[in-house]
């Protein structure tokens, strides 16, 4: 069994328009490095300075990883990694 | 072009002076490749303030699901500005990531009272391109099924 990996519309370029792709690692940065080694160019928009971008939400198993770890949050067979960009904006500069 | 039922077309209205000063947010639901906002959505900001807005990240993940199983697409996503106008700002433009949605903005800078003007204006926001569009607004849709409501399951 391998990991589900769930690719949001903005990210599908990179996967050849798959919405669901397979995932392998221990931890969500390897999960991650497996992505960048299948479809190069997603860690990019998912990483920056080592963490996870602020404005990118990865749930394990419907678990922000904020709340578990963040990159090292552990992944195993069977799990479900869900990648969305955050729905955010506002009159406010960043 | 955005079509919009007027019914919902208020409510984001009603939504966004309900929550001046804050920044109100939400997504219209609609069929997969319609292009039709059908089932409203008001989501709450966690930001909870002025001039920023942003879904919560389980809110966020709930109502993914809900649309993955439903079929559905975020047709339009809206916000409003409540003391500025009714344009993308650039912060609005980097963290656009629904390159199909319509982009609603709404601005209650004049018009947080229930008789005052509010802007409603829409925007494709592509690669960090802005295009508005014109909203029509319509008493329903034209080849409009009977309607079925689907209660979130929040």
């Amino acid at each position: 069994m391998a990991i589900e990996v769930r690719i949001p519309t903005i990210l599908r370029t990179y996967t050849g328009g798959e919405r669901v792709v397979d995932g392998a690692g221990s931890t969500v940065t390897e999960v991650i490095d497996q992505l960048e080694a299948d479809h190069a160019g997603i860690k990019e928009r998912l990483i920056e300075n080592g963490e996870a971008r602020r404005f990118v939400n990865i749930y394990v198993n419907d678990e922000d990883i904020r709340f578990t770890g963040n990159l090292q949050t552990p992944v195993a067979d069977g799990d479900t990694v869900v990648i969305l960009p955050a729905v955010a904006g506002g009159s406010a500069g960043v | 072009m955005l079509t919009i039922d007027r019914a919902t077309h208020d409510a984001i209205i009603a939504h966004a002076r309900r929550d001046h000063p804050d920044e109100a947010c939400g997504v219209v639901a609609g069929p997969a490749g319609s292009d039709r906002p059908a089932r409203h959505v008001p989501m709450l900001n966690a930001a909870m303030s002025p001039t920023f807005y942003e879904f919560d990240s389980g809110d966020l993940l709930r109502l993914y699901r809900e649309m993955d199983d439903n079929d559905e697409d975020p047709v339009v996503i809206y916000h409003s500005h409540t003391a500025t106008e009714a344009y993308p700002s650039r912060t609005d433009v980097n963290l656009a990531g629904e390159p199909g949605a319509h982009y609603v903005l709404v601005s209650t800078r004049d018009g947080a009272h229930e008789s005052g003007p509010v802007d409603f204006r829409s925007y494709r926001i592509v690669d960090g391109e802005v295009t508005e569009e014109e909203v029509r607004v319509v008493d329903r849709y034209d080849d409009e099924a009977p309607i079925t409501q689907q209660k979130a399951e929040h």
